[in-house]
């Protein structure tokens, strides 16, 4: 996901710049496409049945929906109210990782000058949350955030504060989750950008935090927002981490995709009318991620 | 150098028709259990039936080589929703006798399902009892963290029967899915107090302590089995003869069951 989503220089054709060719001129898009030449037949026998190990689950969901009793099913009370949590609780751990990743973002980009172990270790925190399973990390919360977590344990006795089993708990989760997302769509928007305009911006006598508020974020705002949509959705999405850390109750920590799974146990259709409300958030973010930023950032 | 990429491509597409071959063969070995050596039975079972019925199994195969028990456990209402939906299950035991009947009244199951065993709802706290709990009215304390099941699955109902039963409405911070989850949030001490099943208290060993309250009894959860699945299997009617027989009751009764 990382590599794929950082606008590589060469990232548009897919092949490594050939000998001969200056770096950096490219060739149109249909004439590298023409120069790849023909898939091998396997190739595309395979592809395809990709595509439908992508696809048929969501067509199931699409032709399995009890489309008379919809309307009904995603407007009863339990799951507007989880909706609800989840679009509230979704919205502030995006602005969270909004305040928190981009300033890890641009520290990553600048690690370029740092030494390598130190690049790699920088980059490793960031993308080990992305790759481990969400409920591995509900789990690693719980041992700092529970009330016999490493901080926790501490938070408890001192103030009397708990954080499992609240809304705060929930929006932890997603932020735990979601900010690799962020990090990595600005950062690679960062690595991306022309550095030359920043150091204009310096030469011009701009300070350090100038630079970056009126020349920097300007210059990466298509990649910091598509980060933002990514995290939103991922935040929206979130299901492991906020069973294993914050639990489920009504109104306080249920969001949808938790009121997904207990609905499975009693109303299996309430339960695929709320798994098409998040596939629709799901498309619906791809339809505004193409039309608005795609010309920005590859994301 | 051009000739390799190739050679990748063609392994690749080789591995991913294997693959599905494999697969293939595993499914259709699951649902055409036989009475023959090498037979594998699946069995789905609620989830606080891990510990007993991972031993059953394990005493089962011991006295039929090559039989191989494959257990999976889960909330009842889950592993009911897989069975409709065509999981390869060969037997059935649910924590309570409405999830049961939900499977009959779509004909999933192959023979009459029987009770073989009940269990009763008991009062948990973490070892050491942090929250000072002493009845069942401590559930209803804003102060203390309480994890209950959620209404839609067994424990969830049977706790709620309780509750109404003393007439208490508990302030809950947390209604999970199935009784291991309300388990676990006491074991690692983040709820102070909830309602799980008396066999789950055994199964937690010294993490977790029962506080003797009144009125914890006043759910009985009937245990049903069933054979299910397309194929009737003979393994798998002999496995729930073992459960109901003396010896499987024996080990039921150390987990904390009663008797049905």
């Amino acid at each position: 996901m990382p590599a794929s989503e950082r606008p590589e220089p060469d990232a548009g054709t897919g092949a490594p710049p050939r000998p001969g060719r200056p770096r950096g001129i490219r060739p149109a898009r249909s004439t590298a496409a023409a120069r790849r030449g023909r898939m091998p037949a396997a190739l595309v026998v395979v592809a395809i049945l990709a595509l439908a190990v992508l696809m048929l689950p969501l067509v199931a969901l699409v032709v399995r929906a009890p489309w008379a009793d919809l309307p009904a099913l995603v407007t009863s009370a339990p799951v507007l109210e989880a909706l609800r949590l989840s679009l509230v609780t979704a919205t502030i751990a995006t602005v969270v990782c909004l305040a928190l990743g981009v300033p890890l973002a641009v520290l990553l980009a600048h690690s370029a000058d740092a030494p390598a172990p130190l690049r790699r270790l920088l980059r490793a925190a960031v993308t080990v949350p992305l790759l481990l399973p969400p409920v591995v990390g509900g789990i690693a919360l719980l041992l700092l955030l529970g009330r016999r977590g490493l901080i926790g344990g501490w938070l408890a006795e001192t103030w009397g504060v708990t954080i499992p089993f609240t809304t705060g708990a929930v929006v932890i989760a997603q932020v735990f989750v979601s900010m690799p997302f962020l990090v990595f769509a600005v950062e690679g928007a960062l690595s991306g950008a022309d550095r030359r305009v920043e150091q204009a911006a310096a030469t011009l006598g701009a300070s350090r935090w100038q630079v970056f508020r009126h020349v920097t974020l300007p210059l990466v705002a298509p990649g910091v927002a598509a980060g933002a949509v990514l995290c939103f959705t991922r935040a929206l999405g979130e299901f492991g981490a906020t069973i294993t850390f914050a639990g489920s109750l009504p109104g306080v920590t249920r969001t949808l995709p938790v009121a997904s799974y207990l609905a499975l146990q009693s109303d299996p259709d309430e339960a695929i009318a709320i798994a098409l409300l998040l596939l629709a958030v799901a498309v619906a973010v791809l339809l505004l991620l193409r039309d608005r930023w795609v010309p920005g950032v590859r994301a | 150098m051009t000739r390799r990429p190739r050679r990748g491509a063609g392994a690749a597409a080789a591995s991913a028709v294997a693959l599905i071959a494999l697969s293939g063969c595993s499914g259709s070995d699951a649902f055409t259990p036989g009475d023959e050596p090498g037979a594998t039975i699946t069995v789905f079972a609620a989830a606080s039936l891990t510990e007993s019925f991972e031993q059953l199994a394990a005493e089962f195969e011991a006295a039929h080589p090559g039989v191989e028990v494959a257990l999976s456990f889960g909330g009842s209402a889950t592993l009911a929703s897989q069975i409709l939906e065509g999981a390869p299950a060969d037997v059935f035991a649910a924590a309570d006798e409405a999830t049961m009947q939900r499977v009959a009244d779509a004909d999933a199951t192959a023979g009459e399902p029987q009770v073989f065993a009940t269990n009763v709802l008991a009062l948990a706290v973490p070892a050491g009892n942090p929250g000072g709990v002493t009845g069942l009215a401590d559930l209803a304390d804003d102060d203390l963290a309480i994890a209950l099941c959620a209404p839609e699955v067994p424990c969830g109902a049977a706790a709620a029967t309780v509750l109404d039963a003393a007439g208490i409405t508990a302030a809950p911070d947390t209604l999970e899915q199935d009784v291991k989850a309300v388990l676990t949030r006491l074991v690692l001490g983040e709820a102070d107090a909830g309602l799980v099943y008396r066999t789950d208290v055994v199964a937690a060993g010294d993490a977790v302590e029962q506080v003797e309250a009144e009125g914890t009894d006043a759910a009985v959860n009937a245990y049903p089995i069933a054979p299910v699945g397309r194929a009737e299997s003979a393994t798998a009617r002999e496995f729930i003869a073992f459960v109901r027989s003396d010896a499987g009751q024996g080990v039921l009764a150390d987990a904390g069951f009663g008797a049905p």
